[in-house]
């Protein structure tokens, strides 16, 4: 399982690869980070969707509002709607947990929303089902 | 001879006329009425009884009497004139009356000689008579032109207490209007003190939510390495129990890292609690070597989130171009000497001012518009070399009128509706960086864009 992990918060790769240490050790998830949403698009345009093993089934997207360039939300809309078919499936994890954003999301085909602070066991329950 | 009598008489109606004028109290009044009494009565006995012999002493004594209590008494002494009428006469007649008589005889032979003088004597009196009453007519005008004089001098001295009191009130006047001048004063003063205060709570509220917001981050860091850390442990414990020591130090490194990035978030949440308690106290602090890039950022982010916490509809664009020269440890400039809250005040200012410009509903701006803030720093080596450092903030927003343009740093000028801006947060930006030695410039282009550029001396 691929998972590419979108934040400008450069100690969210540490935590990340420390909460899911089992599963990166036995190769059940991968995780690649990027710090921009420039930069995750950088990665998502440069796998080959036809090779499963480069494919991204997950994009987290942790920083929603505040990352240089571009806002979480362009990001999700890019990769949904203009970027990959079938796209992957795009969580959002915010600080924002308001009405408007979750609409927001959701109307740009978020598949979940969910909001900080992340809670590990739920979200690795969530990665597992999905 | 009864002249006497009627020369008495007629002395004692003047000195009476003279005290009823000038002193109607005095007690000679009476007694002068009595004499005056006296002498009528004598003098209708004199004329019934044919007396002469005796009454004429009594005359030349009243007479005489008369003559000494004027020249005795002081309060007769204006009519002292008078002595020199009568006295020539009075004598002549007495002495002429004592002869007579002593020797008759001898008497008549000169008899001729003293009628001569008291003829004389008596002309000499009317003629003092006449003298007098014109010295006593100059006399009375004289006293006439003093008195008016007087009348005058006190009508002045009226006129001068009245002025005296007028001025006295416009004086009392002026003074209270000074202190009440000089109330309103202190009290514009306060008001002006708690204003700039306000100015900084109301900035200090927009940055609460923004604050919020920024330590929320550290925080859940903080949250998350110790509860990765508690999971370590025991994955510590099973692995001692197995015997595989590599992983064990494996795992005790990371709890180390962890540890480390725990500390790491909890000073930067300390960083930025310490930044809002310096943003609202009162005092201008010291000046200090401040990393201008990390210094925007943080009053960027700030800002952002302070407005985004409000209008939750609210997305914006953020460019940042940071002279990295700028900041600790590059070289080149480095950090600069500055008043950090201040100048992060002033940055937050105008942070809150372009997104401000760039909110939506922007009627001027199309379909595809972006909105925008930009921030870049920016280290000016001149040829005298004096070092500077720009900051310039830019939105493309609504820009701002021509006809505004000059009244933007003024005190209390703003734009927005009653209640939502003190006016004071652009004239306070140019006052701080007024202080620190350095410009505030704006360009603007009305629809289009404004620019503020702060240059600061290094």
């Amino acid at each position: 399982m691929k998972i590419l992990v979108v934040d400008d918060e450069s100690d969210m790769q540490t935590l990340f690869e420390q909460r899911f240490r089992k599963e990166i050790k036995t190769g059940e998830m991968s995780f690649v980070f990027a710090n921009s949403g420039n930069e995750a698009l950088e990665y998502l345009n440069h796998q080959n969707p036809a090779s499963p093993t480069e494919r991204h089934e997950f994009v987290l997207i942790l920083s929603d509002i505040n990352m240089p360039g571009m806002s979480g939300l362009e990001l999700l809309q890019r990769i949904k709607q203009k970027y990959l078919a079938p796209p992957p499936i795009v969580m959002m994890i915010t600080a924002y947990g308001d009405d408007y954003n979750y609409q927001q999301a959701m109307s740009l085909g978020a598949d979940d929303f969910l909001t900080k602070p992340i809670d590990f066991p739920s979200l690795k329950e969530k990665l597992k089902t999905k | 001879m009864t002249a006497e009598a009627f020369i008495s008489f007629f002395i004692l109606i003047y000195i009476y006329k003279i005290l009823r004028a000038n002193d109607p109290e005095s007690i000679w009044k009476r007694v002068i009425q009595i004499v005056m009494f006296a002498i009528v009565c004598l003098f209708v006995v004199d004329i019934i009884f044919h007396i002469g012999l005796v009454t004429r002493w009594i005359w030349h004594a009243l007479l005489i009497g008369i003559i000494t209590t004027i020249f005795l008494q002081k309060k007769f002494y204006v009519t002292r004139t008078l002595l020199f009428a009568v006295l020539p006469y009075a004598v002549i007649s007495l002495l002429s009356d004592i002869l007579d008589a002593l020797n008759h005889e001898k008497y008549k032979l000169i008899e001729n000689y003293f009628d001569t003088a008291i003829t004389f004597s008596i002309v000499w009196m009317i003629a003092m008579y006449f003298l007098s009453r014109k010295q006593q007519k100059a006399l009375l005008k004289e006293k006439e032109k003093t008195q008016q004089e007087e009348a005058q001098r006190k009508w002045i001295a009226a006129k001068n207490d009245e002025l005296e009191k007028i001025v006295d009130e416009r004086t009392t006047e002026l003074r209270r209007e000074k202190e009440e001048a000089e109330k309103t004063l202190n009290e514009l003063k306060s008001t002006q003190a708690q204003l700039v205060q306000s100015e900084k709570m109301a900035s200090l509220g927009e940055l609460t939510a923004g604050i919020a917001h920024e330590i929320q981050n550290p925080l859940n860091f903080v949250n998350n390495f110790s509860e990765v850390n508690t999971d370590l442990i025991d994955e510590m414990k099973e692995a001692i129990d197995k015997g595989n020591m590599d992983e064990v130090k494996e795992i005790a490194n990371d709890i180390r890292d962890n540890q480390q990035k725990i500390n790491h978030h909890g000073k930067r949440a300390d960083a930025i609690v310490k930044g809002m308690l310096q943003h609202s106290r009162t005092n201008s602090g010291q000046k200090e070597p401040t990393d201008i890039n990390a210094l925007a950022d943080e009053y960027l982010r700030l800002s952002y989130h302070g407005l985004r916490a409000k209008d939750k509809s609210f997305n914006a664009t953020m460019k940042t171009d940071f002279d990295e020269s700028l900041s600790a440890g590059k070289g080149g400039i480095g950090k600069i000497n500055v008043v950090a809250q201040d100048i992060g005040r002033v940055l937050l200012n105008l942070f809150n001012n372009a997104f401000y410009a760039i909110k939506p509903p922007n009627l001027l701006k199309g379909e595809n518009y972006e909105p925008t803030v930009w921030v870049s720093t920016k280290s000016i080596h001149s040829p005298s070399g004096v070092s500077s450092v720009l900051i310039i903030v830019r939105d493309n927003g609504s820009g701002i009128p021509k006809e505004i343009i000059n009244k933007i740093f003024n005190p209390f000028f703003t734009t927005k509706p009653t209640g939502e801006g003190t006016g004071l947060g652009l004239s306070m930006s140019y006052d701080i960086i007024k202080v620190h030695g350095g410009t505030l410039e704006v360009t603007t282009e009305e629809g289009e864009f404004t620019e503020f550029k702060i240059s600061l001396p290094v």
